[in-house]
């Protein structure tokens, strides 16, 4: 090429490329490469290594878990979620720890009275201790916002998690079902459903809120499995040749769970109040049993002129769906590194 | 049917011939991904294909780079993908040490993925988020715990950091606190983990900021002297695409228009859109840039679902002629270079093959 312009050869000496023809940048570029390249020996040989993070101290291999568990044992709300939450399960095992009387022990004489000493909370409708109710509700609600919530969590992350990750036939007839499901009326399926059940427990109670509540976490579940899947990750792991369950297990799950664990721990109180709600129409929990629901809703009436037997099982519900919600939160953050 | 085999005879001969590096360790025949169009939802009817990749032929020798250049849409990163097995191949076959590995399964696919790794286009989204370094490229040894004795592992793993040009004790960091380049190195890192024979880069740097883009790819040829490796070098930079390839391909919608060593494509470029592709490229000297010639192709690249018939090339072409329409051009050497020594004598995919005078990038 001997008609090959002059300035041209200045740029084989270089050993770096020019993409964009600038020389001399590349020249740096090349300079500062190899002063990179070097940097380990260097690091190795004196400088205490270790970012603003204060990585690199210990030798110990850590993980997103271990480094999880790390991050929430120093969350404060993640301890004090956890300390209610805690206390509401003791109490929901043991409530005579706190409270001596019997919830069913009522005299009609006090209806509606308010707080008297030894009773904090006052008396509701039926003259019953509004202070033991609410402790010995706790067994019942706690137990099926929770069962509830963790039955349709796995339920549905387990399904719609499958369905996005292998989509085809499996995932359009998961799709159709979910349409169905989503077609019943809570309330109406409630009335259907559960008046043909004789059963006193809570059980079919719950069983019929994982059936109808499972869909909504399967849809949100099979969207994040769809956005994770298409990661350029998962198909590293693949071209690695990883197994569907580990893509699954160690890539796709700890990217996907974010949303499905504020829904979950959201739908915690949508599921306390629903049996609230199924109870009032008489298809829920019957009495004997004691549940926040029940007192919520038979106290709702008489708002105006004794709103002690509201305000106090509501507040119960409150504080705990506030819990349950905040450990979710701090589990979805301690989950997320970027956010360390 | 007879063009096809005609087609792959032409191949095998004249990919034999120029380098003599040996045999190759990866040989591409004919390899065809179409991907269906479908129409209604229940009752899915196939009424067509898009021809992402479209008979693509080519060898990799054991150490060598191979460079794959063309513009978005050609069908690279596709090609790319049926390489590593992420996608099922169409048609055709790849031979890796005379093994065809598109039909392979389960545990041979695993042993063949060990010694062909992959180098991704984006390093914001091939890393795990979730993961830390250590975990990142201590992956492969899991997959394969033959490589690395359990013990042995967090030890390689630092090796291999300190390899990429990256502090070893940054093992336990994730990926977030990194930046491009780094991150870019970490994916490299993991590629090399198993100890690969190739390794196909997917635009490796891209998505990197051009000073970095520097060090990347010098990092990566200094990798490949110290290990030996093969590259498959995809990029739509061309100038990149020269300084690290040792032979390059031209793709055009799904097809192979040119392949030779970096000095027979870059200097004495035959096929018209090699031509063409080559004049858009930035010429860095103000005079230089008076002087060469703009070749502006009018058009645009038609749809891979419906290819024009005969030279894909042809609707954009300011030679095409009757011909090229009725006639799909081989990939072969030129008649009127064939038996002669000159640099314009590589396989090319046109009727009308000839040199044209652009201005070469370095």
């Amino acid at each position: 090429m001997p008609d090959q312009p002059e300035p041209l050869e200045s740029y084989e000496e270089g050993r770096a490329i020019a993409p964009t023809g600038a020389g001399g940048a590349s020249d740096l570029a090349t300079a500062e490469g190899e002063t990179l390249e070097q940097s380990p020996s260097a690091a190795s040989g004196g400088r205490a290594p270790g970012g603003p993070l204060g990585t690199g101290t210990d030798k110990k291999p850590r993980s997103l878990w271990s480094d999880a568990w790390r991050d929430l044992r120093r969350n404060p709300i993640f301890i004090i979620s956890s300390l209610v939450i805690l206390f509401l399960v003791v109490i929901s095992i043991w409530p005579q720890l706190i409270a001596s009387g019997d919830p069913l022990d009522c005299d009609l004489s006090k209806a509606q009275e308010g707080s008297q000493p030894g009773h904090p909370f006052g008396f509701n409708g039926q003259g019953c201790d509004v202070y033991t109710r609410t402790v010995y509700g706790a067994r019942t609600s706690v137990t099926v916002g929770v069962l509830a919530t963790l039955g349709v969590a796995v339920l549905g992350s387990i399904l719609g998690g499958l369905a996005g990750f292998f989509g085809g036939a499996w995932d359009g007839v998961l799709s159709r079902i979910t349409d169905v499901f989503f077609a019943i009326p809570v309330v109406l399926g409630g009335l259907v459903l559960l008046s043909v059940v004789t059963s006193s427990t809570v059980w079919p109670v719950i069983g019929f809120m994982v059936l109808l509540g499972w869909p909504q976490l399967s849809r949100i579940a099979r969207g994040s499995v769809i956005t994770a899947k298409q990661n350029d990750y998962v198909q590293a792991a693949r071209a690695l040749g990883a197994s569907n369950s580990r893509m699954m297990l160690r890539h796709i799950t700890p990217n996907a769970i974010a949303p499905v664990i504020v829904v979950a721990t959201i739908a915690l109180g949508t599921y306390i109040a629903l049996e609230a709600t199924l109870s009032y129409l008489g298809v829920g929990l019957k009495p004997p049993t004691v549940s926040w629901g029940i007192d919520i809703s038979s106290a709702s009436q008489y708002i105006r002129n004794a709103p002690h037997m509201l305000l106090w099982p509501a507040g119960a519900l409150a504080i705990t769906v506030l819990a349950f919600i905040m450990l979710g939160d701090a589990v979805r953050d301690a989950l997320d590194p970027k956010l360390r | 049917m007879a063009d096809l085999s005609k087609n792959d005879e032409a191949v095998a001969a004249a990919v034999e011939a120029p380098v003599g590096r040996g045999e190759p360790i990866l040989q591409v025949r004919n390899l065809k991904k179409h991907f269906p169009l479908t129409q209604g939802i229940v009752f899915k009817k196939q009424v067509g294909a898009v021809k992402a990749v479209d008979g693509v032929s080519f060898d990799l020798y054991q150490g060598e780079t191979l460079g794959i250049v063309g513009e978005s849409g050609c069908g690279k990163s596709t090609v790319a993908k049926l390489l590593m097995n992420l996608e099922s191949a169409t048609a055709g076959e790849v031979f890796y040490k005379g093994q065809d590995i598109t039909k392979l399964s389960g545990r041979a696919l695993k042993a063949v993925r060990r010694n062909i790794q992959m180098v991704f286009q984006d390093p914001y989204t091939s890393l795990n988020p979730r993961m830390t370094v250590g975990d990142i490229i201590g992956e492969p040894f899991d997959i394969h715990p033959e490589v690395a004795p359990k013990g042995d592992r967090r030890r390689k793993v630092q090796e291999l950091l300190d390899v990429v040009g990256l502090n070893p004790e940054y093992i336990n960091r994730y990926p977030h606190q990194f930046s491009g380049g780094q991150r870019q190195r970490i994916g490299i890192a993991r590629g090399l983990a198993l100890n690969p024979e190739i390794i196909i880069c997917d635009e490796p740097v891209s998505a990197l900021d051009v000073s970095v883009q520097a060090q990347v790819i010098n990092l990566m040829g200094k990798l490949q002297d110290e290990f030996n490796l093969s590259y498959l070098f995809i990029a739509h930079d061309l100038s990149i695409g020269r300084h690290i390839s040792d032979r390059v391909g031209v793709m055009y919608l799904g097809k192979m228009a040119e392949i030779g060593t970096d000095e027979q494509i870059y200097e004495h470029p035959t096929h018209p859109y090699t031509q063409a592709l080559l004049s858009a490229v930035p010429v860095p000297d103000p005079e230089a840039r008076a002087h060469r010639e703009r070749i502006i192709l009018t058009g645009d690249v038609p749809s891979p679902a419906n290819p024009p018939s005969g030279c894909s090339f042809r609707t954009r072409c300011w030679k095409a002629q009757e011909k090229c329409s009725q006639e799909t051009p081989l990939l072969a050497i030129p008649q009127r270079f064939d038996g002669l020594d000159t640099p314009a004598a590589h396989l090319s995919a046109c009727h009308f093959a000839e040199e044209k005078q652009v201005v070469p990038v370095h």
